[in-house]
């Protein structure tokens, strides 16, 4: 259809919006905006969770009008709405106050402890029941081995049964003076009982299935099989003097243990005696400065990091998970990159590129994409199973009659290998892209001089590619610190008995199962009996993983940087 | 463009005097109609000189396209031999050919030998790598290696798996006072390689092929990303080494050819069509077509 040409309207002549760009512009820029925020807001979440939650926060004592009185930390307060056969039930006083505040009312969750005494950590008090609310100078925090906290105050100090001290402050500063003494002895103790015990008990142990072995291949009625015994029946009366003697000082431990006793009394007036042994930690609350808090803060923080467990893995330290999470790690990368980078180089430097390989390529690439579940099921069904079955029967036969899995049962080395397994695909794709990067020319120039392929790759290629392995290096533990569900099924328990790398020979202990920091935090969440009180040290131990990455990372980054650095003569 | 009509004028200016005799058609046309090799117009001069590098009816393929076509031609001994020609003539591939890098690629396939000093390049028995190790290469851009200048010189002798520090000392020095570098880099040999002027590079990465001791060094355009001013440097070390070392050289750059070369072989489609002594192939070329590229005409 025709159409008569328009006149030109200078006032009018401008571009669309969008062939100018400026919705693109706030749409791109929104989003990596919006990608910023969700990180940022992640981290700040778990920082300011995970930050707080060992700072000894005050104690409050709430007194009810019904003249029950209540001593605790404020874990929560929240305001909610009475429903209308709540309100009828109310005394007149109290419903006139939630009326005037508008139907609302507030409710406080207090840890009132003393779990032994009144069978729950935590109490909800609503605001209208809240008769009065003071902060007693003398209440006292006391962190205790076995269930949980204790909110009381000092009524006395009993050494042998005796009573020195009768109030507060008297009995505070007996406890102070006794408390270290204490928890040495306690170090000292469980020393003896768990690893000195232990490691008599072991050789008895190790005796005994040389013994098995030696029956199992050469009969009961061989020279060996005497022999055998005759060592075992050595070891174990070593043993039992051993653990005779043992005994003896964990006897007198246990009794100077037993002579000191702090008495308490709780908010409602009942008497509790806690033998110093039991009290890992005790402060009161409402007297402590400044200084006071954060000495309390950072000793916390040094339990965390340096202790083992309690209480279900609610309380105590992370210690064991730390360090099988970066000695899992470790291993990782050191399973991972070397066999990464071989099977890269292979792809990209000596395979001939056509069909066969492209198809490779595109598997390894898929490989990245599979549900980390299933290299969990891979691992437990081939290293498990098979690789570590097949160990116990060969090197382990004592083991094996007795039905006890050696290597046939989830442990470091074989959730490292899952793991490599898991991130082997990031590493080449690293590699070979790396690989790909090194210009042509390089090679040329190396072959020019008469250096074979091995020395060109060796001497010009590897070394150039390095900075992009360690990229691939990076990421593979970025992926693999954080990695849980498959950890499960081939080796992290709730509870490891002995870390990986000990004293004893030979050192590593490959074969161990061990914690995970990524498995403690789901095992936190999910399987703690004490939730409420578990729930903070999900955040804590998550900023803690998160710490560690980063940490990895820096490390790993610090190292490229150093490589590009040297090669590019800066 | 311009150096070429720059040559152009210049041969006009010189050559209007000289110009005894009218260049002939050589049949290069004919040659490449009928697929077929042609026979190379070499001057009497060239013919008697001693060989380092012998090439006899040498043929190349890249799958099925044929690029060399039956290539007679000898490299003078302690002279510099160019290369030119128009764009995919195959001088690059010819010079390749020398050191085997054309190996590298694996479609290529090849008839014919070329001899280095009498032994035969190509064959089952030839070492490759010994092969390389008695020729230096130097490629159009520079290639130095991700290492310090010093391990970049002393490259060669480190992969032949000389260690004594002294010998490599000696070499690297040697190396690069041939290169003209010595000087400029004995302060910082512990450096990176990867930095400095692309002309340094250059030459950096020549004095690494004088540093095996080559018999034959070959330059594959080694000028073509370097400015003027580290051409001009280039091309004088290509007079100092000449004599020391037999240089074959590939150019785009005629002016470089007339200046740095003693000798000149014509290329053309995959054909060598004129091979004789630099001054006359430039002022009275004997075959037409190479008169037409060495004025401007084409190419």
């Amino acid at each position: 259809m025709p159409q008569a040409p328009r006149p030109a309207r200078p006032g009018r002549r401008r571009s669309s919006l969008f062939a100018r760009g400026e919705p693109l512009v706030w749409l791109t820029g929104g989003s990596l905006v919006l990608c910023v925020v969700m990180i940022v807001g992640l981290l700040a979440l778990v920082l300011a969770h995970g930050l707080g939650t060992f700072w000894p926060g005050d104690v409050v004592m709430i007194e009810r009008a019904d003249g029950r009185k209540f001593l605790g930390e404020v874990a929560k307060d929240e305001t909610f709405r009475p429903g209308p056969e709540r309100l009828a039930e109310l005394p007149p006083g109290a419903r006139a106050s939630v009326e005037a505040a508008g139907g609302e009312a507030g409710r406080r969750m207090l840890r009132t402890g003393n779990f032994d005494l009144t069978g729950s950590h935590y109490t909800w008090l609503h605001s209208y029941e809240i008769e009065r609310e003071t902060r007693p100078e003398w209440a006292v925090v006391v962190e205790r081995l076995a269930w949980g906290r204790f909110y009381g105050f000092p009524r006395g100090f009993l050494i042998d049964g005796e009573a020195v001290a009768t109030d507060a402050e008297a009995a505070w500063a007996r406890f102070e003076e006794h408390h270290e003494e204490a928890v040495e002895r306690r170090a000292r103790l469980r020393d003896l009982e768990t690893h000195e015990v232990g490691r008599s008990k072991r050789r008895v142990d190790a005796a005994r299935l040389d013994r098995l072995e030696a029956e199992l291949e050469h009969g009961r009625d061989s020279a060996e099989w005497r022999e055998a015994d005759a060592a075992y029946r050595d070891a174990e009366e070593r043993s039992r003097a051993e653990v005779e003697e043992l005994n003896v000082e964990i006897g007198e431990l246990r009794e100077l243990q037993g002579r000191y006793v702090l008495v308490l009394e709780t908010a409602d007036g009942a008497k509790k005696e806690l033998p110093l042994s039991e009290i890992v930690r005790a402060y009161p609350a409402n007297r402590l400065g400044l200084g006071d808090s954060i000495a309390v803060y950072v000793s916390r923080w040094w339990e965390f990091l340096s202790d083992d467990p309690r209480e279900a893995n609610s309380e105590g330290g992370v210690f064991p998970a730390i360090f099988g999470t970066v000695i899992m790690t470790l291993i990782m990368s050191i399973l991972v990159v070397p066999f990464g980078v071989l099977a890269a180089l292979y792809l990209r430097e000596y395979a001939r590129q056509g069909t066969i390989v492209s198809i490779v390529r595109i598997a390894v690439n898929n490989l990245a994409g599979v549900p980390s579940i299933v290299f969990g099921v891979f691992g437990l069904g081939f290293f498990i199973y098979i690789v570590g079955g097949g160990i116990d029967e060969t090197f382990y036969p004592a083991q094996v009659e007795e039905k006890r899995a050696v290597f046939g049962t989830g442990g470091v080395l074989w959730a490292s290998l899952t793991l490599a397994l898991l991130t082997l695909p990031v590493v080449i794709v690293a590699t070979e892209e790396a690989l790909a990067a090194v210009p042509n020319s390089m090679r040329e120039g190396s072959y020019a001089c008469g250096a074979s392929k091995w020395q060109t790759i060796r001497r010009i290629v590897l070394p150039r590619a390095m900075p992009g392995v360690m990229t691939g290096m990076i990421l593979a533990i970025a992926r693999g610190a954080g990695e849980v569900a498959p950890l499960m099924l081939v080796g992290a328990v709730k509870l490891a008995p002995d870390l990986a790398v000990d004293g004893t020979f030979p050192y590593l202990h490959p074969e161990r199962s061990f914690m995970h920091l990524g498995f403690h935090i789901y095992d936190l969440g999910f399987q703690s009996q004490n939730s409420e009180a578990a729930k903070p040290m999900v955040f804590t131990t998550t900023l803690l993983l998160i710490g560690i990455v980063v940490v990895l990372n820096v490390i790993a980054i610090t190292v490229r940087g150093r490589l590009l650095r040297a090669q590019e003569g800066r | 463009m311009r150096e070429e009509g720059d040559v152009h004028a210049d041969a006009g200016e010189e050559t209007s005097a000289r110009r005894h005799r009218p260049s002939k058609p050589s049949g290069v046309f004919e040659a490449v109609a009928q697929d077929e090799a042609f026979v190379t117009h070499v001057h009497e001069a060239t013919k008697s000189l001693d060989a380092v590098v012998e090439v006899r009816g040498f043929n190349l393929w890249y799958g099925a396209k044929q690029a060399l076509y039956g290539i007679h031609m000898t490299v003078p001994r302690g002279q510099v031999t160019a290369l030119i020609g128009p764009s995919g003539c195959g001088k690059s591939t010819l010079l390749r050919c020398v050191n085997r890098m054309n190996d590298l690629i694996p479609i290529v396939r090849t008839e014919g030998g070329i001899l280095l000093n009498g032994d035969p390049i190509y064959g089952g028995g030839t070492d490759v790598i010994e092969l390389r190790k008695r020729i230096g290469m130097v490629f159009q851009k520079p290639n130095p290696f991700p290492m310090s200048i010093y391990e970049n010189v002393v490259y060669p002798l480190r992969i032949d798996g000389v260690r004594d520090r002294s010998v490599l000392d000696e070499i690297c020095e040697k190396s690069l006072r041939g290169a003209g570098l010595w000087e400029e880099v004995k302060d910082r040999l512990k450096e990176s390689g990867l930095g400095r002027s692309g002309g340094q590079q250059q030459r950096r990465c020549i004095a690494r092929a004088i540093a095996g001791e080559p018999e034959v060094l070959l330059l594959d355009e080694p000028c073509s990303a370097l400015d003027p001013i580290a051409t001009g440097r280039i091309e004088d070390l290509i007079q100092e080494l000449k004599g020391t070392y037999t240089i074959l050289i590939v150019t785009h750059n005629m002016q470089q050819a007339s200046r740095s070369s003693d000798q000149t072989a014509f290329m053309y489609l995959g054909r060598l069509v004129e091979f004789g002594p630099t001054e006359d192939i430039f002022l009275t070329p004997h075959l037409k077509e190479t008169e037409d590229y060495v004025t401007g005409r084409f190419g």
